[in-house]
């Protein structure tokens, strides 16, 4: 009863939100405050909606039956704020300046975040209840955390990224602390918000810097007046880059910042991680592109050098040290760091051709690492056992579809053409976009295939040790995969499997999906010209 | 599934005529195999997963006829039950997969009929290609999932569908009692499928995917009763030997791709005269890798030994896939690239070459061979030689009409086969004998148990033979009155193969040609000698129980049997005056009238008729002499008991098929098996492994000092962090 | 730069006066220093045992909640600086807003932000954070 009235309340909102919206103008003035606030309106959605979930969540103790049912109201709002976000996308209205971006970009960018939500909270409404955790409020943080990142895709603004940031970030804070009766949790939870906290310092350093140089929060203005008054070589501009990108270089976990990730990742519950792993990075990534896109491209000489060495850094530390993981989870976080790398590849060449590459990167990584943390969550044994590499010993023998899934998981992660789907596709289109960039990053393409070879080392070894290893006779019993664990892995296989034998209309979608502000050089598009009609 | 509507969009300007009709639905012909095969691999997986309370366990199926043979791959007739033999062990799904099986494939006969209809109203000049949508994007190389139509791709479908469809008829009856029934239904189905999608394609790309669809589907299928490992083994030898032609085929592919940038039929026939030297080496490279391509999917030399041991296979399978339509695909793509191999002379040469070669020494094999099936294998082997012969002398007419009637008698001949080794094999099983089903030593005097089946298996003699007026004579004797044509005057005559003037290949070819076609008819007539008549050999005991086939068999066996009959009458010669002339020629021309013209180019005017009529009277002559001289061989003489004492010299050669798998084996097979061992194993990967798991092992060693760093505590963090940002301080600020 | 000028006179101010005050007594006093006089003051409390006690996780409890709603409440004083512009359409004339032009925008900011710290509290509330015991 509760649920249909919250839901009625919320798509009453978004009818009110779309009603509000100018019919006619294609284009949004979000000087008017009105406007302002339509234009945010599936943020504003979610955002409120969880306020009231909130409420819902501790009107009940715990129990496991009322956490499932937030977690279903949870659910039920994040799809209502992805229908309205499609209802948005497809009004097609544009802003050009102000502080929120309504853009494609947008629009792709929250999609991607809020399957990543909706994942999560399929996940942890199975996988908390066995670890002994019963808050309902998880669910809530986790659309706290989506709210911040919806925020963050739209911010055009160092305000707004930075208040997104933090409302990712803090309930994400919260979130590896979920499980408070392990000690690794907590200690997640601790070394987070320390190191968080710490570059939180820099990211702030930087945002100040940059005003004071260049006057302005506003990503248009302040790339307007670097042009302008070529403040490329003014050392506070300078320097206040240099910060912002230790700030991201943070969040995202690139190395030499990456030294919470495998902690951290280790520690929080599965579900959790999956969320760092995929949603938080993707959010932070998307803030990070439109930033250096839109602000700091005449700035390039300047950034160049330390953004490609962070991604090489990032990709070969990740992927090297991967190698050496014993822990399906750790391996992951390592993995999850040098993907890191081949994203951050795509802010080397910041242009669309990256952009794009960068968009469909993110829905193949999202995919596929939500569904391999769900593998993870299957056959997970209460208190965080069962996740060695070696417990998966034979498991194609009892559970030839999951042993299957996870291949295409892992081949995906990979590149594997056909068998990891669209994951060949995301990495062909990262190296297209390095080689056809207008200052050709070959070098950082070959780093890249060099780094996907390493990596074979360790996804491989899952494939091999599922197929081709004897499963051992103590090995527990697998339990029957529940419905949400269930949809997750098999749809983001399939979605998988079907976009990689038939990438072309995700790449137009991707190539679309490129504001119009971040197609500056023009670049050859092998994309745009396979997939027109 | 697809759109249709999406088609609309890549229509050209002016609509093609066929499109507002029949046609516009060819995306529904393989759609209706591929629900059937859906639907009975989900019954099979159903069946397997949560097996019923009467459902026969898998391993039922005993091979009684495996024991037989030694190197022989015995096939298996299923087991009719009788009173003491266990009850047939029918399957769960087995009224719904007889259903849906047969009818999928007969709904795609019927449409591709109505296709038919409409194209035989408009008789458009040009192909009308469908796109659905785009599939590979990937920089200049844009393929498109896209169907061709037009009057070659339609005479296969409706080849494949039709027969097809009494082959799956066939099947119903003939594998009704197999435990795996859903299972073959639905690769049965899955090949249709496959094989739809090969002669559809628009692009090579897209033939690929049927190409190597039938290779799996053949695969399977060969090893369809996988338990017995010499199956297995036979379903892997066709496999890996494809491999060698596909490695051909997609060499090829890349080098039409690399010289003309499209891979379109359409794009091809459009760019290659501008884009490749006619008669250069680029052209006769990429013709020659598409040979080599050919030879493997068509069991062509050197490429054949696959063909013989895929009769482990169910006998519809070898009726179906080895005999009427997979086999021929080699066929169909030299006539679809028929533009290119005009431009290369010394291509269509080898062709020819070639396939005069397999034809003549596939028939000397099939001379001595005492399995059933596998006579038929080397007849198939050598009748497809006819028809590379014909297409690479720029016959296309005649080699895609042998292709037809071929498929027409061969399938009747395989059907027959079966029926005699489903009756041999029911005696067999219920004498509990383990005697080989398949052994003609076995046979003898079947005609007065299986009447139906001896005359329908001796109209299919007589067509495959070449005796006049039944399908063979006509598609055999144009093959080789084309090839005597095209050595009088074309630009084949005028080229070179190996030195050799083209006209002298040709007319050696010719020769072979009615060589290798007395010897059909002589083998062919043995098989029909050993099977049907004489004494009885099946034994005391086992002869009352040989039976009839039912009517379910027996029924596409009528209709093949007339279409064996008939099937020349689609293209009659011109100087024949029998019904309305070259019926198929004037259907075809659109598609191979430009090639054809290219080869036939400097042939002296109007051919003599008389010269015509000669030819067919020496083709007719032959196939007689070769009928007579088998009876008055093998009629008299008694024929020799299976296990006898082995035959000498040249009978020796040709009973042990001249070697060929034997040299195979000890020349290429364990030459680089030991080559591998030694060398490469123990030697060049000892030396590579050890390089790589050094390199590994560096990278590990790596892995381990950055695992070292993560102490796990947070100050160590936070000074990397603090060094971190040093660091990209330092570098951003200069 | 000018504008600051108060700023750094009022800094220099405040360490002057510190210095001197502390300074002042330093000098001016007499010491006489007696055990009781160098025991810490705690609020006139006598000190008993270790400073380096635990202490319940409830004072941090409450100490956190305080400070989290005392900053958001003085959230309000910007507001109420800001409060006629954020209430006028348009831009303010003479400090003044023209007629007609009034609007809800600033008002329902601050309903949202209340509403918000509201369903915190409430939570709070219900989460038991606020029981002592």
């Amino acid at each position: 009863m509760l649920l249909l009235q919250s839901a009625l309340v919320q798509s009453a909102l978004v009818q009110a939100a779309l009603g509000a919206l100018p019919a006619a103008r294609p284009t949004w003035n979000l000087a008017l405050p009105g406007q302002l606030l339509g234009a945010l309106g599936p943020d504003l959605l979610l955002a409120g909606g969880a306020v009231l979930l909130l409420l819902v969540a501790v009107a009940r103790p715990e129990s496991d039956r009322h956490q499932r049912a937030v977690g279903w109201a949870s659910l039920g709002l994040v799809g209502l704020t992805i229908v309205a976000v499609v209802a948005y996308a497809s009004r097609g209205a544009l802003a050009t300046e102000g502080p929120i971006a309504v853009d494609t970009f947008r629009w792709a960018v929250d999609i991607v975040v809020l399957i990543g939500t909706g994942c999560t909270i399929a996940l942890s409404m199975e996988s908390n209840p066995l670890d002994g955790i019963l808050t309902a409020e998880s669910h809530v943080l986790v659309l706290f955390s989506a709210a911040g990142m919806l925020l963050l895709a739209a911010a055009r603004d160092l305000i707004l990224v930075f208040l997104g940031i933090e409302l990712m970030s803090v309930a994400v804070y919260i979130l590896s602390g979920l499980d408070r009766r392990s000690e690794r949790s907590a200690e997640a939870a601790l070394k987070y918000f320390l190191l968080g906290a710490f570059s939180t310092g820099f990211l702030l350093y930087g945002i100040a810097l940059v005003y004071g140089a260049t006057g302005s929060t506003n990503l248009a203005t302040i790339g307007e007046h670097v042009a302008r008054y070529s403040l490329m070589y003014n050392p506070m501009l300078v320097a206040g880059v240099a910060l912002l990108l230790i700030g991201f270089s943070f969040k995202v976990a690139a190395v030499p910042f990456h030294m919470w990730a495998p902690d951290v990742y280790e520690g929080a519950p599965t579900p959790i991680t999956a969320f760092m792993a995929a949603a938080v990075k993707v959010a932070a990534f998307a803030a990070f592109l439109r930033i250096w896109l839109d602000a700091f491209p005449t700035v390039a000489y300047q950034w160049h050098n330390a953004i490609w060495l962070l991604a090489v850094l990032t990709m070969l530390v990740g992927n090297v040290v991967a190698l050496r993981q014993r822990n399906l989870k750790r391996m992951l976080a390592y993995s999850s760091i040098a993907h890191a790398g081949y994203l951050l590849v795509t802010v080397v060449v910041a242009n669309s051709l990256g952009a794009s590459a960068f968009l469909f990167y993110l829905v193949a990584y999202t995919l596929a690492t939500m569904g391999a943390f769900a593998v993870v969550i299957a056959l997970g044994e209460p208190g965080e056992r069962n996740q060695e590499i070696a417990d998966y010993a034979g498991l194609w023998t009892v559970e030839p579809w999951l042993a299957a899934a996870m291949a295409v998981f892992m081949m995906a992660l990979l590149g594997f053409p056909i068998a990891g789907g669209m994951g060949f596709f995301a990495k062909w289109y990262v190296i297209d976009a390095a080689i056809h960039a207008p200052h050709p990053q070959t070098v950082l393409a070959v780093i890249l295939v060099l780094a996907s070879v390493i990596s074979c080392g360790y996804y491989l070894g899952v494939v091999l040790t599922m197929f081709m290893k004897p499963r051992p006779a103590n090995a527990p019993a697998v339990r029957p995969v529940p419905t949400g664990t269930f949809l997750v892995i098999y749809l983001s296989a399939f979605t998988l499997l079907l976009f990689g034998v038939l990438p072309n209309g995700f790449v137009q979608l991707a190539h679309d999906s490129v504001p119009i502000s971040m197609v500056g050089a023009p670049a050859r598009a092998p994309v745009a010209s396979a997939a027109s009609r | 599934m697809i759109a249709p509507a999406l088609q609309a969009a890549a229509l050209a300007a002016a609509p093609h005529p066929l499109s507002g009709t029949a046609a516009d639905w060819v995306w529904a012909l393989p759609l209706f195999p591929l629900a059937g095969f859906l639907v009975n691999a989900a019954l099979a997986v159903v069946a397997v997963a949560r097996p019923g309370p009467a459902d026969p366990s898998a391993d039922r199926h005993s091979a009684p006829d495996a024991t037989a043979a030694g190197e022989d791959v015995a096939g298996h007739g299923p087991g009719a039950g009788d009173a003491d033999a266990p009850p047939p062990a029918r399957h769960r799904f087995a009224s719904v997969v007889s259903l849906v099986g047969p009818l999928a494939v007969g709904l795609a006969f019927a449409l591709a009929c109505a296709i038919f209809a409409a194209m035989a109203r408009v008789h458009p000049t040009t192909p009308f290609v469908q796109t659905y949508f785009h599939w590979i994007p990937a920089g200049d190389l844009q393929v498109n999932a896209a169907f061709q139509l037009d009057q070659l791709s339609l005479t296969l479908v409706l080849v494949i569908t039709g027969v097809g469809a009494l082959i799956h008829l066939f099947s119903v009856a003939y594998m009704g009692d197999d435990p795996g029934y859903a299972r073959y239904f639905a690769y049965l189905n899955l090949f249709v499928f496959f094989m739809l999608v090969l002669v559809l394609g628009a692009s090579y790309p897209v033939m690929f995917v049927g190409w190597e669809g039938v290779g799996l589907c053949s695969y399977l299928l060969i090893g369809f009763w996988y338990a017995d490992r010499a199956n297995a083994d036979a379903g892997k030898k066709a496999f890996i030997v494809n491999r060698i032609g596909d490695f051909g085929f997609l060499i090829a592919m890349f080098l039409l791709f690399v010289q003309l940038g499209t891979l379109d039929y359409t794009g091809v026939l459009a760019a290659a005269p501008g884009g490749l030297e006619a008669g250069g080496p680029v052209v006769t490279v990429i013709c020659l890798f598409l040979l080599l391509g050919c030879a493997g999917k068509s069991a062509q030399i050197p490429l054949y030994v696959w063909l013989p041991d895929a009769m482990a296979g169910p006998t519809p399978v070898s009726a179906l896939i080895h005999a009427a339509t997979m086999v021929t695909a080699g066929v169909y793509l030299v006539v679809r690239s028929g533009l290119l191999f005009a431009m290369a002379p010394a291509a269509s040469l080898t062709v020819a070459v070639m396939g005069a070669v397999t034809a003549l020494f596939a028939a000397t094999i099939g001379l001595k061979q005492w399995d059933i099936k596998k006579v038929l294998a080397y007849s198939t082997i050598s009748q497809l030689g006819f028809m590379f012969m014909a297409v690479g002398a720029g016959a296309y007419v005649a080699g895609i009409f042998h292709l037809v009637t071929h498929a027409f008698f061969k399938a009747l001949l395989f059907l027959g086969a079966g029926s005699v080794i489903h009756a041999m094999h029911a005696a067999y099983h219920a004498t509990h004998s383990h005697e080989d089903a398949q052994d003609m030593r076995n046979m003898g005097g079947l005609r007065a148990r299986m009447p139906v089946t001896w005359i329908l298996m001796w109209i299919a003699t007589l067509a495959i033979a070449g005796v006049p007026l039944f399908a063979g004579f006509f598609s055999k004797d144009e093959i080789l009155g084309t090839i005597f044509d095209r050595a009088g005057g074309s630009i084949l005559r005028d080229a070179h193969w190996l030195g050799i003037p083209g006209g002298v290949v040709l007319y050696a070819i010719y020769g072979m040609g009615l060589v290798a076609a007395f010897l059909t008819a002589v083998y062919m007539t043995r098989l029909m000698l050993y099977t049907f008549h004489g004494q009885n050999r099946t034994g005391e005991a086992a002869r009352p129980h040989l039976h009839e086939a039912p009517w379910l068999m027996t029924g596409p066996l009528l209709v093949l049997g007339a279409l064996s009959a008939v099937g020349g009458f689609l293209n009659t010669p011109a100087f024949l005056p029998i019904g309305p002339a070259e019926t198929l020629a004037r259907w075809l021309d659109p598609v191979v009238g430009p090639a054809t013209a290219l080869i036939a180019a400097g042939a002296p005017g109007d051919a003599d008729p008389r010269r015509g009529l000669l030819l067919s009277l020496i083709a007719a002559a032959v196939a007689a002499t070769g009928i007579v001289v088998a009876v008055v061989r093998l009629g008299r003489s008694a024929p020799v008991r299976a296990g006898a004492a082995p035959e000498t010299g040249i009978e020796s050669v040709l009973a042990h098929r001249y070697y060929v798998d034997e040299a195979y084996d000890r020349g290429i097979v364990r030459p680089l098996l030991a080559f591998s061992n030694r060398v490469l194993w123990q030697g060049v990967d000892g030396l590579i492994d050890g390089l790589v798991t050094l390199g590994a092992r560096v990278w590990v060693w790596f892995g381990g000092i950055g695992s070292a760093l993560q102490t796990g505590r947070v100050g160590t963090y936070a000074w990397a962090l603090v060094v971190g940002a040093l660091v990209v301080l330092a570098i951003t600020i200069r | 730069m000018k504008a600051y000028v108060p700023v750094l006179l009022l800094i220099v101010f405040v360490i002057a006066n510190a210095v001197m005050i502390i300074g002042l007594s330093h000098l001016l006093t007499r010491r006489r220093p007696t055990p009781e006089k160098q025991t810490p003051y705690e609020s006139g409390v006598p000190p008993l045992g270790d400073a380096r006690e635990r202490f319940s996780i409830k004072f941090s409890m409450v100490a956190m909640l305080f400070i989290i709603f005392d900053i958001e409440t003085v959230f309000m004083i910007p507001w109420g600086v800001a409060y006629r512009e954020l209430s006028c359409g348009v831009p303010l004339v003479h400090g003044g807003c023209p007629t007609g032009q009034l609007s809800f925008f600033g008002l329902s900011e601050m309903l949202v932000f209340i509403g918000i710290l509201f369903a915190g509290y409430v939570y709070v509330w219900k989460k038991g954070a606020l029981q002592w015991d």
